[in-house]
């Protein structure tokens, strides 16, 4: 029977299956020495380190995985995200908190801002777009990862429209490889790897793009806008 | 008469029928090459496989014979991060868990419950949608390939392309015939092309996730420091039913542990690479625990041991629980290959089903029994495993296990290696019988006469015999 004090309701049985399965392993390894940990002799990188490559390596992986890759200044960024979603006749566009309101300056199309009282599924089902940034971007597996910051918003706002516009930082958020991912993200958030749109090879092994996510990912690749007197320029210094 | 021979009776039956199924035989001789050599192609990429394969290996390694450590500080830092930890010592228990856990999330009793699912093997194992459905409550699968499997009433027959055994054309079937009778009907006029089917299960799922109240999950990874979840996926469907429900439960095989946040970066390249020869899966979600107003505000976690700390008990067998489920070693079998996935009686088919089956539910019936002679041997298994987990090695011990428990066909096993051992020992007589085999050919029957022998050859047509042995061709043409 449950105690009053644990309301869990199948925490009395499982307790005791705990303290079974903690005994059987145990057990099970009264003869097994403890194995080193792992040595880890694989590369932390397969690319060069030189940011060029790198961003040109991402490019060419999110394309190979059929997401729209677009490269432009900062300053053209409104205007490009315009112009996308003119040509998908965009009426509605989702917006997550801390996205900059300089982004959506350049088009006329309804924003529907995740704030106050948050969007529900079907309100995301009605809405066309959603337009977010990155924690970071991945170049050798052409993958962009969220984190639910300022600018991502939560996970379902990126999955239920089926277009989603993806905004990375050509500067700062490009990293070559999974190894040099992992100790700038924080496993305490929420994240959402993303390489290419949705996909199955399901039937026949043939690739599908689009079951459930989102069926098309446009990824911009904004670098800073190369002012005349030299203002922005690159993460240069490292 | 059954054929009991070497120990072998179900699978031989079983493989029997899929062998003589010619739909069935070329979709899985289409499906296994396409995903080999795609997989070659992405491994050449890195030059550091042979690492990473050995670092796999031994984080895998490590964290099972630490099991116990690593089982407390996961379930303490996912009760840390607001989610509540849940043991289950076998499939009884964990279905009734779960279904317990379903029933408390307070849909009206009157309502009829249902739940959404994305693909997991442990789940499947525990067999939780029969469990589930005999409490009134609807499992919806929601990755294409089991939707087409659970609309087919059909069984799964690869780990990561259930539905590799049928063709587009029985899929519009399926899907004309059936989708009607769950919830939204497959749209008129559907054809065969892959683009359809999958736009037709988007159409059939979404409604269904929109009002999904209760997800469940498996999980690929979970991280014991942080109590980090990963679920790798393709479709989307996976984020739908982590994220949308207000409930989310993932059942999960005890072995799916790995200590560190860093650890998963070995994975996330190993895992992609070999099962659908991606450089990254279209999908990865992780999870910690419940997040304020993202994702379900309840996440509940059932450990599943279910035979894994038997197999762990196995000092040769225990290499198995390194398994990652990417499925590569299927795609080279030359066995699978040919008999497809349901003749392992399992859910867990190819060769590593062949190690894994026997030693979660043991050997005590024909059909798991006959498991560990699944295999020639060849050892492409080992070769492709990403975490290096020499199946071979385990397939022969088993048989040893299966041997030792004595029964009709063991005898027989033992004195037909002791013949061939002696032929093999002997070089004369062997090259004397292969002369006389060729000379002989157009005499030799389609099947081997003989108790046992012909057992073996029920199933499976004897190798046309060359016109000379290679030793004498190799005399004249290269000495």
């Amino acid at each position: 029977m449950t105690s009053p004090s644990t309301p869990r309701p199948t925490s009395s049985s499982t307790s005791s299956s705990r303290e079974r399965i903690l005994g059987r392993v145990r057990a099970a390894l009264a003869d097994a020495p403890t194995a080193p940990p792992a040595a880890r002799d694989y590369l932390t990188s397969h690319t060069a380190d030189d940011p060029t490559v790198i961003l040109d390596l991402l490019h060419e992986n999110l394309a190979d995985y059929r997401a729209l890759v677009h490269r432009t200044e900062e300053r053209e960024l409104p205007s490009l995200i315009a112009d996308l979603l003119t040509k998908h006749g965009a009426g509605s566009v989702a917006v997550p908190p801390g996205l900059p309101a300089s982004w959506l300056s350049g088009t006329a199309v309804e924003q529907r801002h995740d704030e106050g009282a948050p969007l529900t599924p079907y309100d995301l089902d009605a809405t066309d777009a959603v337009i977010t940034g990155c924690a970071l971007a991945i170049a050798e597996t052409g993958t962009i990862v969220l984190d639910g910051g300022p600018g991502q918003g939560r996970r379902a706002l990126t999955l239920v429209p089926d277009v989603h516009i993806c905004v990375v930082r050509a500067a700062d958020q490009v990293v070559a490889s999974v190894p040099l991912a992992m100790p700038r993200l924080d496993p305490a958030r929420p994240l959402t790897w993303i390489s290419g749109p949705s996909a199955t090879s399901d039937i026949e092994l043939d690739r599908v793009e689009g079951v459930h996510g989102p069926r098309t990912l446009h990824v911009v690749l904004v670098t800073e806008t190369s002012a005349p007197g030299g203002r922005g320029g690159t993460a240069a210094g490292s | 008469m059954s054929g009991t021979y070497l120990g072998m009776p179900a699978f031989p039956e079983a493989a029997h029928e899929a062998v003589r199924n010619d739909t069935l035989r070329a979709n899985l001789r289409h499906a296994t090459h396409t995903i080999r050599d795609k997989r070659a192609v992405a491994v050449a990429e890195l030059d550091d496989w042979t690492e990473l394969r050995e670092a796999g290996k031994q984080i895998k390694e490590h964290t099972l014979s630490r099991l116990d450590h690593y089982l407390v500080q996961l379930e303490e830092s996912v009760t840390a991060a607001g989610g509540t930890v849940h043991w289950a010592a076998d499939a009884e228990e964990a279905n009734r868990i779960v279904a317990d856990l379903v029933k408390a999330t307070g849909e009206g009793d009157t309502e009829k419950r249902e739940v959404v699912k994305v693909k997991s093997m442990a789940t499947q194992e525990i067999g939780l949608n029969e469990a589930l459905e005999a409490e009134g409550i609807a499992a919806y699968e929601t990755d294409l390939a089991e939707l087409i499997v659970q609309l087919g009433e059909d069984r799964p027959s690869h780990i990561l392309v259930p539905a590799i055994h049928r063709n587009r054309g029985e899929i519009r079937d399926i899907f004309r015939s059936e989708m009607e009778k769950w919830g939204r009907a497959a749209p008129e006029n559907l054809t065969d092309s892959p683009a359809e089917l999958a736009e037709a299960a988007r159409l059939h799922l979404r409604e269904k996730f929109l009002r999904a109240e209760v997800g469940i999950s498996g999980a690929n990874f979970m991280v014991a420091e942080t109590g980090t979840m990963v679920v790798v996926e393709s479709e989307g469907n996976g984020r739908m039913c982590l994220t949308l429900p207000e409930t989310l439960i993932s059942v999960v095989g005890i072995e799916k542990i790995v200590p560190t946040w860093r650890d998963l970066e070995v994975f996330l390249q190993t895992l992609p690479r070999s099962s659908t020869a991606e450089r990254m899966n279209p999908y990865t979600s992780m999870w910690t625990g419940t997040t304020d107003a993202d994702g379900p505000k309840a996440f509940h976690l059932v450990l599943l041991d279910n035979g894994r700390t038997d197999t762990l008990a196995d000092e040769v067998g225990r290499q198995a629980l390194r398994c990652i489920r990417c499925s590569a070693c299927l795609n080279v079998c030359p066995v699978y290959e040919r008999a497809g996935g349901h003749a392992y009686g399992s859910v867990y088919p190819g060769p590593i089903g062949a190690i894994l089956t026997p030693q979660l539910r043991g050997t005590a019936s024909e059909i798991d029994a006959s498991l560990p002679y699944a295999s020639s041997l060849c050892g492409a298994c080992y070769d492709v495993c990403p975490v290096a987990i020499d199946i071979p090695e385990v397939l022969v011990h088993l048989r040893e296990k299966v041997a030792e428990q004595g029964g009709p066909g063991h005898r027989l096993e033992k004195a037909a290696i002791k013949a061939a051992g002696w032929v093999l020992d002997h070089p004369a007589v062997l090259a004397a019988g292969e002369r006389v085999a060729a000379k002989t050919r157009r005499l030799h029957p389609k099947k081997l006469p003989g108790p046992g022998a012909s057992q073996w050859t029920d199933s499976r047509d004897l190798p046309e015999m060359p016109a000379e042995p290679f030793r004498d061709w190799w005399k004249k043409n290269r000495t």
